[in-house]
Order: structure tokens, then sequence, then C-alpha cells
């Protein structure tokens, strides 16, 4: 007997707590963004393919799915620490087959030498590259992320990837670079002291 | 050329790092005096052991981490760690006490967290730990102080007994602390606590041989140094009045209010304040900024934990004296301290929000 | 609100936590009078002076310009103009190094003066009152007037809060060691002050002026004491020494005994600061008619031989000031734009001075011992005790080594107003402003890059939606004309039921269509030599040959780059 009101007692608990997380559950609910977005949120949008997927949607994809996360050159490091705090996982050096971690650069077109083919608005994947057939082409400098997708392409060769400018309002504080800086304005009558 | 390139602001001023420890060492002379004078020569030669394996280590890891020894060696921290240690253990403990002490405060409890400003715990203290739980029969075998040692030996006989452990003579350590009529001399700390746990009342505890006019003899006048000492740091403003006050109080208040209401059998203020390592520990050791609370209010709670925690080992632990544990469990709980004394940043008072609205 | 109202009725002055007491140095620069220095060679006008946009250049290389002529077009209120220091010619407009910590350059009028300092026509407005607000403030802002104490912040827009203020509060404070131009400014020009503040006041609409000096300017206190004494509604507070007590946020805690809310503006809680200088400035603009195109720079430092004050003409190079004043550099000089506390070292002299320069200091070695070698931080809390924001700046350096980023905005980092009081009293001499300001400068890159990763964001997945499109929009023309097509078929079919006729022509048509092809083909190869083919085939491909040749040639050019570049990767 006394066995059968264990049973009913512990069965009759096991229903209450039950509901009570199953309403919790409900009721308490987290609302957070999927996976997949967290991570498109932390990838740098340049959308070079660089990592061998499509864009960086289809990278957050992959990486939701457990592919790595070390393969997005242009984010580097903070990428990395970002995605390996998110993902609970180990932060790793970049995987070099991808590219390195360099200085951010945009794409330029040589204007003179654009032969107008339009085949690097094509490539461009957000755009920034203005102009039509048989017209000269020019890059939107402030929309450019830098991806290169643009250079390869070209049948004559005639965009060039640069280094973006150091401004004083961008300007790291680096006091070793102030040597080099100083040299950057070309035509400066610079008074130099011994 | 051009013109250097510094980083604002340009000047600076108040003492630098090393000049901070060289004071803390500076300070530590009027007691080191008197403990010489009390417990005879030992104590030189356990600081300059200490000081010598200190640097040998320090160099050593410095080396081997690959840093620049220079900068390692000239900021006096090992000094520091070096001396504390030194002049906290008993002055005839054999070499390789203080010489397994140092090591380990300087190689494990220092570099490998990372050198200085890194380690959590007091380097000192926790070496003093280590040898205290490692080596309790030659880290209680203090001699009785100046006045009532039964023997009285010189600068060679201090030397030899700290190689050989025994004096030229051929006496040993525990036969030194002996007297003529056989029992062997407790610190007082130690006295009247066992005199306590056998029944009897403080009033005859007090009766001892090694108890003097405040506290114990000899010891009483090694606090008072220690205290000369932690009053040039405050007046050098080396150290802040917020740990020792802390730790003071700590110690104090509660061995007021149980001395009031027990008075026969709970030690008062008087005696806690001027035995074992209180003010040492008060003045030099909780205010090691390394390892202690760093904003004001954090200090003062910081002090006050190491005074509440060394009353109640004295009290109730197994131990007679217990500066080191008190410091080491403190350190623990730095992070904590730290994390909710933190001050209200300037814009951030509830005050202020408010006047906006 | 009213708690203010009632502190500084009460006429208190408030402590602000920390601060510090570096030596003042203000002798001898200040004892001496204010002088003029001749206009240099050439005077360099960086287009960005302050915060905010740079405004549109108005002038041409070449050009004559008058004294006070506007050079450049402040766009939308954003910015503001720059005008004419003194008659001249347009030297160029060029890339010149700017005065600012980096050394880096920014475009720049250079004007080579005439020397005749020709004014251009000017329209003084001694009855201000006669005018409303909004007309002064486009006086103000068309006369350049920005910030002259700190950050060059243009005055106008300050003003044009639409706020209620109870207190305007003129800073002549001027904490920072060997500084003293507003020192001088306030001995020498009082009145002119004085008229500044009221305009300052009439157009704020601010119940009470209280003018804030420190108390080792006797002098200024005594000038300025005088020359308010006919107003009622000015107020002189004289604050103890103590630096930062110039500081915006610790001035206005100083004289209300209220902090500024973060992230807010001391408008927020009915209060506006402005700078003795700015106070002076507005007061040439509004009744002289006189741009901002010079401003008093303290020339001080024992490398200089005749330390003191003087006007300099915006645009002045350092170096014309140095020799004005005779410098004697020495070994690792250092040339400080700015106070010893927060100024910045100048890598060159060829720059020039602009709105916000208010001293240049040469150090001897001895009065101002360059950095030593930075030791590892011990916690010991001394800069927690002077720093006037109640930071923990030790565990900000801790976090900024880490660049713990996130967490550094949790310790507030950006309540750091970098007074330098931290470093200053560092035992280890760790440089922990330059520690916070490259976080925060790393920050504000993060966010920016994050901007500009959440537009590239939309316009690829905008882009995507295009191709998408199309894509469809293509396939269903594509579907649209295979309907057609079939219908017509259908049609032609009902319409000749003569199905063989119909499948000869077919086959004729793509036997026609395949010879073209060949002939093509063999133009292509044989050049000219296309005979066999029919006159319809020749005539035709010639446009497409010649296209196809530049093609190739450019082809060809590209590959020969390619090639020549692969050569260099492998040399």
């Amino acid at each position: 007997m006394s066995f059968v009101v264990g049973l009913i007692a512990i069965g009759a608990l096991a229903l209450i707590f039950g509901l009570i997380l199953g309403f919790a559950a409900i009721k308490f609910k987290v609302e957070s963004d999927p996976i997949v977005d967290q991570i498109d949120e932390i990838l740098p949008q340049t959308q070079c393919g660089q990592c061998g997927y499509p864009g960086c949607r289809p990278y957050a994809e992959a990486i939701a799915n457990g592919d790595e996360i070390n393969k997005c050159p242009p984010g580097g490091e903070t990428t990395i620490k970002k995605l390996a705090d998110l993902m609970g996982v180990e932060a790793k050096p970049l995987d070099a087959a991808h590219g390195e971690e360099s200085v951010k650069k945009v794409a330029i077109i040589r204007e003179d030498e654009c032969i107008g083919c339009t085949k690097c608005i094509q490539a461009c994947p957000v755009d920034a590259i203005l102009g039509a057939a048989k017209q000269m082409h020019t890059v939107i400098e402030h929309e450019c992320t830098g991806c290169d997708l643009c250079v390869e392409p070209c049948p004559v060769d005639c965009i060039d990837m640069v280094e973006v400018e150091a401004k004083p309002e961008t300007w790291q504080w680096n006091l070793d670079s102030v040597k080099q800086n100083i040299h950057k304005a070309d035509t400066i009558p610079v008074k130099l002291v011994e | 050329m051009s013109f250097k390139v510094a980083a604002a602001p340009h000047g600076h001023s108040q003492k630098k790092t090393n000049q901070v420890m060289a004071w803390v060492v500076f300070a530590l002379i009027p007691g080191v005096l008197i403990q010489s004078y009390f417990f005879g020569w030992g104590v030189w030669f356990q600081i300059l052991i200490a000081i010598s394996v200190a640097y040998l280590a320090e160099s050593i890891c410095v080396w081997a981490r690959e840093r620049s020894a220079r900068q390692a060696l000239r900021d006096n921290t090992a000094l520091v760690t070096a001396v504390l240690l030194a002049i906290s253990i008993p002055p005839l403990a054999p070499w390789w006490i203080i010489v397994i002490g140092t090591l380990f405060s300087i190689v494990v409890v220092k570099q490998v967290y990372g050198g200085m400003g890194q380690n959590i715990f007091n380097p000192a203290m926790a070496g003093y730990v280590l040898l205290l739980i490692s080596f309790p029969v030659q880290m209680t075998h203090w001699l009785p102080a100046a006045p009532i040692a039964p023997y009285d030996l010189g600068v060679w006989q201090t030397l030899h007994t700290i190689i050989f452990e025994y004096t030229p003579a051929g006496y040993d350590v525990e036969q030194l602390r002996t007297t003529v009529d056989g029992i062997s001399m407790a610190t007082p700390l130690d006295g009247v606590k066992t005199a306590l746990d056998q029944g009897q009342i403080l009033s005859e505890a007090y009766q001892l041989p090694m108890m003097g006019a405040l506290a114990g003899i000899g010891w009483q006048w090694l606090n008072l140094g220690f205290l000369l000492g932690g009053a040039i740091l405050l007046q050098q403003r080396v150290i802040r009045w917020h740990i020792p006050v802390g730790f003071l109080a700590g110690l104090l208040i509660p061995s007021l209010l149980a001395h009031v209401f027990a008075p026969s059998i709970m030690p008062g203020p008087i005696f806690h304040a001027l035995s074992g390592a209180t003010m040492l520990g008060a003045f030099f050791i909780a205010t090691d900024p390394v390892s202690a609370a760093t904003s004001d209010r954090g200090r003062l709670l910081f002090g006050l934990l190491i005074g509440l925690l060394i009353w109640v080992i004295r009290t109730w632990g197994g131990y007679p004296d217990a500066v080191a544990f008190a410091v080491l469990l403190a350190n623990l709980c730095v992070p904590i301290i730290d994390r909710y004394t933190r001050p209200t940043v300037y814009g951030h008072h509830s005050g202020a929000k408010h006047d906006a609205e | 609100m009213q708690d203010i109202k009632q502190f500084v009725e009460s006429g208190q002055i408030a402590r602000f936590p920390g601060g510090i007491h570096p030596p003042e140095r203000k002798q001898p620069a200040s004892e001496q009078p204010l002088r003029r220095i001749p206009y240099a060679n050439e005077l360099i006008l960086p287009l960005r002076q302050h915060i905010g946009v740079s405004g549109q250049c108005t002038v041409r290389e070449g050009d004559h310009v008058l004294k006070g002529q506007p050079l450049t077009d402040a766009v939308l209120h954003q910015g503001l103009p720059l005008h004419a220091p003194t008659s001249g010619t347009v030297k160029a407009i060029e890339q010149r190094p700017m005065s600012h910590a980096s050394g880096l350059p920014e475009q720049a009028i250079v004007i080579s003066p005439d020397g005749h300092d020709q004014w251009r026509e000017r329209q003084p407005l001694p009855d201000y009152q006669q005018r409303d607000k909004a007309e002064l403030l486009d006086i103000i802002q068309a006369a350049g007037v920005a910030g002259l104490g700190g950050a060059g912040f243009p005055t106008s827009q300050k003003l044009a809060q639409q706020k209620p203020v109870s207190y305007l509060i003129i800073n002549g404070v001027e904490c920072e060691p060997y500084i003293c131009a507003d020192d001088r400014l306030m001995r020498e020009h009082a009145r002119d002050i004085v008229l500044g503040m009221r305009i300052l006041a009439y157009i704020t609409g601010a119940d009470k002026t209280l003018l804030a000096i420190e108390d080792n300017k006797p002098e200024a206190i005594a000038s300025m004491h005088q020359a308010i004494s006919e107003y009622s509604d000015i107020e002189l507070r004289v604050v103890p020494t103590k630096y930062p007590s110039g500081g915006e946020k610790q001035l206005i805690q100083l004289l209300t005994g209220h902090e500024v809310p973060s992230k807010q503006l001391p408008i927020e809680m009915g209060v506006i600061m402005q700078n003795v200088g700015t106070a002076f400035a507005v007061k040439e603009a509004v009744i002289d008619d006189k741009p901002l195109i010079e401003r008093v720079v303290t020339l001080t430092g024992e490398c200089i031989e005749h330390p003191g004050n003087v006007w300099a003409p915006l645009g002045t190079p350092v170096d014309a000031l140095l020799d004005f004043a005779g410098f004697k550099p020495e070994q690792q000089q250092r040339v400080i734009m700015g106070g010893p506390m927060m100024g910045f070292t100048l890598p060159i002299t060829a720059v020039p001075v602009i709105k916000t320069t208010n001293c240049i200091l040469v150090p001897s070695t001895e009065e101002l011992p360059p950095p030593g070698d930075e030791m590892a931080c011990i916690r010991c809390g001394a800069c927690a005790e002077v720093c006037p924001a109640s930071l923990q700046p030790q565990q900000l350096q801790w976090l900024a080594k880490a660049k713990d980023y996130p967490a550094l905005e949790d310790n507030n980092l950006f309540d750091c107003i970098e007074c330098g009081a931290c470093a200053f009293v560092c035992p280890s001499e760790i440089p922990l402003v330059h520690y916070y300001r490259q976080a925060k400068s790393q920050i504000r890159n993060q966010a920016r890059e994050q901007a500009k990763a959440e537009l590239a964001k939309q316009r690829f997945e905008a882009r995507q939606a295009r191709l998408e499109r199309e894509k469809e929009e293509r396939l269903e023309r594509h579907r649209k004309a295979a309907e057609a097509r079939k219908q017509m078929q259908q049609q032609k079919a009902q319409d000749a039921p003569e199905q063989e006729s119909n499948n000869d022509g077919k086959s004729s048509a793509v036997a026609a269509a395949i010879a073209r092809a060949k002939a093509k083909k063999a133009a292509q190869e044989g050049g000219s030599a296309g005979s066999e083919a029919s006159d319809e085939a020749t005539t035709q491909p010639r446009p497409a040959q010649d296209k196809s040749a530049a093609v190739a040639a450019a082809i060809a050019r590209a590959k020969k780059k390619k090639q020549a570049r692969d050569q260099e990767d492998k040399q």
C-alpha cells in the first residue's frame, strides 16, 4: 500500500514540477537572435569571399553548422576573438590558407585606363562601383569594403587597392608613427633642428 | 632630426616605485634594530641570506621570462619581500628555511603569476605560511628575549647555529630555548594561549616569565619599533592610513569588547596590539599595494577583515599568531572587495541624474 | 534645479574629488605685457581647425585677399568659416602638417602677407541690444568664433541650444601650469571681456553670470573685479588653486555643487560655460566686426629667452613664434603645444597656430624631466586618489592593455577627461592617459567599422535582392517570349498547313547562318584574306574586328603586366 502511495506522490510531484517548468519555459522565454544572425553581426561584412563562401552570411551559416571560426582575414584577430566568445570555443590564429590580415584598403580605378567593360561593377558585392557600359567607372570610396573582388575581373588591370590614409581623427595615438606622418605631405618646407 | 615626441603629461611628481619600496625597507630599520637587540644577531644573517637568494632567483626568473633584468632588479620589490620574510622567521632558523621561503616567495608567488604587480598573494606571507606548515618545529623555535634568555650568543655562535643547527658548544636550538629548570620558553602569544587552554585565567597567564609590563618581554618593544616605522611611512605618504587603521580596528575593537565581557579569559587590546607580528602586519605587510584592495573604502574593509581574522584565529584557532593566514585570506577577497567598493564615477551619482530630470 | 539655485545663491564653492598641485610656473611669462608679433612670411590656415566638418574653400591660388575676408564657407551651420588674418595673396592650397599630435597633414590655405594689412569693409555694431538673438548668433558664426579654452567647439552652436539657461559661467580659471594667456587678457582687456560677457548673457538669457578665476591670479582678479562692479548680475567667484579646476565639469561642480550627469551637456542643468578668451572674441566679432583672426598664445619654458604672451595671427608657424621669443633648443628638445598636463609634442615646428592653440611650451630637461622607463603597476592607488572623475585609473590601465573594450566602457572610460593627473602621480611612470587615448580611439574606430559593416551588409543584401529580382524578370521575359513564339507557331501552323515548304525554309535559314559564322571565323583568322566568303560576310565583321583587336591589345597589355608582376614577385 505504502509503495502505491509513494508512487502516486512522486508521480504527482513530477507532474506539478513538469507543469511549472513548462509554464516557465513559455512565460520566461528569452527572445534572442538566432545564432546565425549573431555571427553575421560580428563578421566584417566585406563580402569578400576569402573564407570560401559567397559572402558573410553564408559563412555565418557555415560557422553555425560547425565550420572553423578563423577563416576571415578582413575581420582578423578581433573577429576571431568575438566569435570564440560567442561560440564558446577556443580562439585560434587566423587560417593562413584564406589570406592574411592586412591594413584596411580601398579600391581606386585609374580612370583614364578604364575601358568601361562593367565587369568590376558585376563583381562588386556591395554595388560600390559606379558606371555604365563604355563609360568610365569609378569607386564610391565610402562604400568600398576593400574586398579585392573587382581587381581580378578587370581586363586592363586598372584597379588598384590602396591603403586607407590615416587622418588625425582616426589616428590611433601611435607615437612611433609620428616620424613617418610628418613626411606625408610632399611639399613641406620643413625646418629641421639639429 | 626633429623634435622629441612624448606622451602627455610632460613632467612627473612623487616618488617612483623603486623609491617607495626603498622607503619601506628604510622604515623597517627601527624594528630590526630592536629585534636584533632582543633576539640576537640572527636577524641580520637571515636578511642577508634572504636578499641574496631573492635577487638571484629574481634574475634567473626574469632572464627565463626574457624580460629586462635591469628594470626588474631596480624596482626593489624583491628587496622588500626578502627583508619582510627574513624578519618574520625565528632568527636562529636554519639557513635552508629562509632559502626555501624566499625561493617560494619570489619564484612561485611572484614571478609565476607574472612578476611585479601581478601577484594576487603577498609574497612574503605566502612564503611564511609555506614554511610554517611545512616546518612547524623550526618555525616556532623563537628564543626568549634577551633579558630572560638563558644563553647569550655571539656573532660567530649565531652564524654557526644558522648554518649547522647547533652552536659551536654543541647545543641545538631546542636546548637553547630551555631554561635551567627544564622549561622550554614559548613566545608570549603561545604561552598565554597554552595557559588559557589549560584552564588558567588571564591574570595567571600574565605571570608567566616571558610576560612584561604591556605584553611579552621584547615583543612589546619590537611592536613599538614597527609602529614607529609605520609612522614614518605614513608621514612620507608611502602608505595611506586606511589599511593600518582598518587592521588595528578589526583586531582591537573585538578584543576590547571580549575583554570587557570576559576579563578573565580574553586578552585585552594592548596585549594583542603589542604581541606577535601585529604592528609589522598592520604597517608593512597588509599595506603591500599589489595584493591589497585599491579604493579607500576597499582598503579600510580589507584592513578590517585582516584584523578581525587575526583576532578570531588567535582566539580560537590552532596557531598562536595569524597575521600571515589572515593576510592571505584577505588577499583572496580583494577582487570582490574591489568590485563592491568602486567609487561612483563623476556624473553617475543618482542625485546628478535626478537633478537633470 | 532648485538645489543648484540654492547653492549658487549662497555663494559657496564646492569641492571636487582628487586633483593635484603641480608647480605652477606661470612666472615669468605672466609678468610680461602682451606683445604683437610681425606677420610671418606665410600664414598656414588648415581648413579644419576644430571638431566638425571643414568648410568649403572659396578662394583659389593666386587670389588676393583682404584682412578679415572669409576664405571658407561653413556648410549648413556645421562648421565655421575661416578668415584671412591679414591682406595678401593665396600662395597655395595644399596638404600641410597639422598642429596635431599625429603630425599628419591636412588641407590648408597658405597666405603670403603683402605687408599692407588692409582691412575688408567693416560694420561695427556698438548697440547690439537692438538686434535679435538669432542675428547675433549669425554674426558670431560668420566671425568664426570657436571655444578658445579647449576643444574649439563652435561658439554659436553652443549658444544656439533652445533650452533655458540660469547661469552663464565664464571660465577664467586657467588651471594648467605655465599657461597664462587668459590671465594676461583679463589683466589688460577686462572691459572688453565684460562686454563679451554681456553679449553672451543677452544671447543666452542667463539669469546670472558667474566669472570664475583661480586664486593664484590676484592681478587678474582685481582688474576683473573693477570691470564688473557696475553690473549687479555678474558675480566673481574665486576658486582655490587646484588642477584641473578649469575643466568644464569640474568648474561646474565647484560653482553649483552638482555634477553634470554622464553623457549629458551642462545645458541640461541650466548652465552654459564659455572661456574668457571666447568672451573677448565675441565682443570683437559683434561690436568691432572683427572675425577671429588672432589669439593670445603663451610662449614659455626655460629654452626660451623672452617668455611672455603674444597676439599671434592664426596660421603663424610655430617656428616664427619661437624665433620671435628667442628659442635655444637643447638635446632631445620637446616642443609642446598646450600645457605640460594636456599638451602634445610637436614633431616639427612648421605647423601653424590654430584657434585652439593657447601655449607653446619649450621646457628644458631639468624643469620637466622626460618620462623614465615605464614600470609595472603596483596598484598603489595614487592615481585613483587624484582622479577628478573618481575613476579607477589602474583598473582602466589593465583593461586598456588587455584591449578589453566592453569592460573599459563598463568602467566608464568615456567619463575620463584626459587631464593627466593620474599619470602625473604614477610612481611607476605609466603613461596612463596615453593608454586611454589609444583605447578610446580604437573603440571609436571599431564603432565606425561596425557602422560601415552594417552599411555594407545592407548594400550587399540590396544587391542580392536586385540580382534575384532581375533574374526573375529575365525568366519572366523568356517565358513570355517563349509563349508568344509558341502562339505564333501555332498560328502559323494553322495559317499554313503545308509543313514541308516551311521546313525547307527553316533549314535553309540554318545553313545560311552556319555559312555566315564560318565566314566570320575565316575573316578573323585570315584578316582581309576573306575572298572566299561572300560580299555580305566581308563587309559585316569589320567593326567587330576593330573592336576585338582593341580588346586583344588590352588583354595583351594586362597579361604583360601580370607577367611582369609575377616576375617581380619571384624576384
